[in-house]
């Protein structure tokens, strides 16, 4: 059983939660820029949590199934046609043999994830079938999908029809939005900047500009004076983490982040606002920056993640 | 008796926390990172992912639906200690045979003239030196090596190259290191090794291990496989 895509816009790579134990080797982790959504949609197919799926970005894709099969789309920014017809995303859905599945672009967020049930068996490098884009390995021959590529889809024991109506109720999915207020962590350099410099970084609105991507998304807004210099010794990042170049402007490190930099970090996005952040569009989110506690920011990750794991309604009948 | 401000620990999101040893690029720092990095991989607490040991500081990146900073900070401090009172460990050290100069190394005569010396000097003291490896970054596989001698010290070209080969060894302020991937760059090229040093479908991927040290020797041009 097998995806074929028929046209490919835009930036849709194979990924799954990421490539983690390489990055002492300079090996970005890669993985989905939003956990939660992806997350969301192999439990809508009953995937295990590991499963790879297609993370969908900047413009649209289409694909066709050679046999019949359970899929879900999760994510925001993108509408669903199951052969032209408009359909829910955050649901589990039959597709029979030869239907076209588009996802069509439009506002209100980024990045959307298709997983099929059995799962996208790209062969896994180093663990992992998240696609490292900027380093050419890893997912479908370490590069984006384009029109005439073939993905192998793994086997399920579950009859995918059984399935289908499941879904995610809005109240259970994170609280997208063009204009996120994000919790951060402190440091690891906060004493790099000035009072002014963090009193700044945490009142200002910044937009999202168009230059971001999944290696980091850049920031554009009031600058960040920094107390004495924009280097320090390299040392590891951190998803979310915020390194502020000599510019004073803040970046903001995704997925396919480079292991260690040398700029200094005001903070680090909580893990939980990670798919808030992330699904703020280039040229249209605004964020701002909120400080919060370890201990809170753990607690409201704990408690997203139990939300996850009993989000799916199954349908009436 | 005032607290001494090393070995410090901090947060770097609510997923990792760092334990740092200083705030220079220095051998003996650098030392205490690897020996603890060395100690953790040793015995694991569930829900830690992974190290990553750079110039100063070791990061531990770990689970938060499973530990909670405290937990972390905890056993963090504990192993720390522990590992202080390790006896030193010898690192590996590794040979990257390495053709310097002509199509190889297309910077090695400016790098010879703006230091007055001979190209052939340049050789010598480069390949004299031995290295550290402090970490690996930037990109995968990629060395930072410490040692480069004082007088090699040479600045960035100020327009990077669009593309500088694989396995290319070079030059930038008190850096040396070698190119693991085709790149851009902006490096001082004044060599190539033939080592294969990333590879993503072996397990580790890198031919370097951070902590190891090494020594570039020089090779001529003939003793390279065929096709380089």
């Amino acid at each position: 059983m097998a995806l074929e895509v028929l046209q490919s816009g835009g930036l849709a790579t194979v990924q799954d939660l990421g490539r983690f134990g390489y990055q002492r080797y300079g090996v970005s982790p890669s993985g989905a820029m939003d956990w939660y959504a992806l997350g969301a949609a192999n439990l809508l197919v009953k995937n295990p949590s590991e499963a790879a799926g297609l993370e969908v970005g900047l413009a649209s894709l289409a694909l066709t199934a050679t046999d019949a099969c359970l899929i879900a789309v999760t994510g925001a920014g993108f509408e669903l046609r199951l052969q032209g017809q408009l359909r829910p995303l955050w649901t589990a859905l039959f597709v029979q043999a030869g239907w076209t599945i588009e996802l069509d672009k439009t506002g209100g967020g980024c990045w959307a994830y298709l997983a099929v049930a059995g799962g996208i068996q790209t062969p896994p490098l180093l663990g992992s079938r998240a696609t490292y884009w900027r380093g050419k390995f890893g997912g479908h021959e370490g590069r984006a999908l384009q029109a005439g590529d073939t993905l192998s889809i793994g086997a399920t024991s579950q009859a995918g029809v059984t399935l289908a109506g499941r879904r995610i109720p809005p109240a259970r999915r994170p609280l997208y939005g063009d204009r996120p207020t994000v919790d951060v962590i402190l440091g690891p350099q906060a004493q790099a900047f000035t009072a002014e410099g963090l009193h700044t970084f945490l009142s200002s609105e910044y937009t999202v500009s168009a230059t971001s991507d999944r290696m980091g998304y850049r920031l554009e807004g009031a600058p960040i004076a920094h107390v004495a210099g924009a280097d320090i010794v390299s040392d590891g990042l951190v998803a979310g983490a915020v390194q502020i170049p000599a510019d004073g402007q803040p970046l903001v490190m995704m997925s396919d982040r480079p292991t260690t930099g040398g700029y200094p970090k005001i903070a680090a996005v909580v893990s939980a606002d990670l798919p808030l952040l992330t699904q703020a569009a280039p040229c249209v989110g605004r964020v701002h920056f909120r400080e919060a506690t370890i201990e809170a920011a753990q607690a409201r990750y704990r408690q997203m993640m139990n939300t996850l794991q009993n989000s799916v309604e199954e349908p009436d009948w | 008796m005032t607290a001494k401000p090393w070995p410090s620990y901090w947060p770097a999101g609510d997923a990792a926390l760092g334990v740092e040893f200083g705030q220079t690029i220095d051998p003996a720092i650098n030392r205490q990172v690897h020996a603890l990095a060395r100690l953790l991989d040793q015995a694991p607490l569930p829900g830690i992912i992974e190290t990553v040991p750079t110039y100063c500081s070791l990061l531990i990146h770990y689970d938060p639906w499973r530990l909670s900073y405290q937990e972390v900070l905890a056993w963090a401090r504990s192993k720390t200690a522990q590992a202080e009172s390790l006896p030193p460990v010898r690192p590996r050290c590794l040979e990257i045979p390495t053709v310097y100069g002509g199509r190889f190394g297309p910077d090695l005569v400016y790098v010879a003239q703006v230091h007055h010396l001979s190209p052939a000097e340049v050789i010598r003291l480069h390949s004299r030196a031995d290295y550290v490896v402090y970490m690996m970054g930037f990109m995968p596989g990629f060395p930072y090596l410490g040692g480069l001698p004082l007088e090699l010290e040479t600045p960035r070209l100020e327009t990077p190259r669009t593309l500088v080969p694989a396995g290319s060894v070079g030059l930038a302020g008190k850096q040396t290191g070698i190119y693991p991937l085709a790149s851009p760059g902006g490096w001082r090229l004044i060599g190539y090794t033939p080592l294969r040093l990333f590879n993503a479908e072996a397990d580790p991927p890198t031919l370097l291990n951070p902590g190891d040290q090494v020594r570039f020797v020089p090779i001529p041009p003939g003793a390279l496989p065929d096709g380089a």
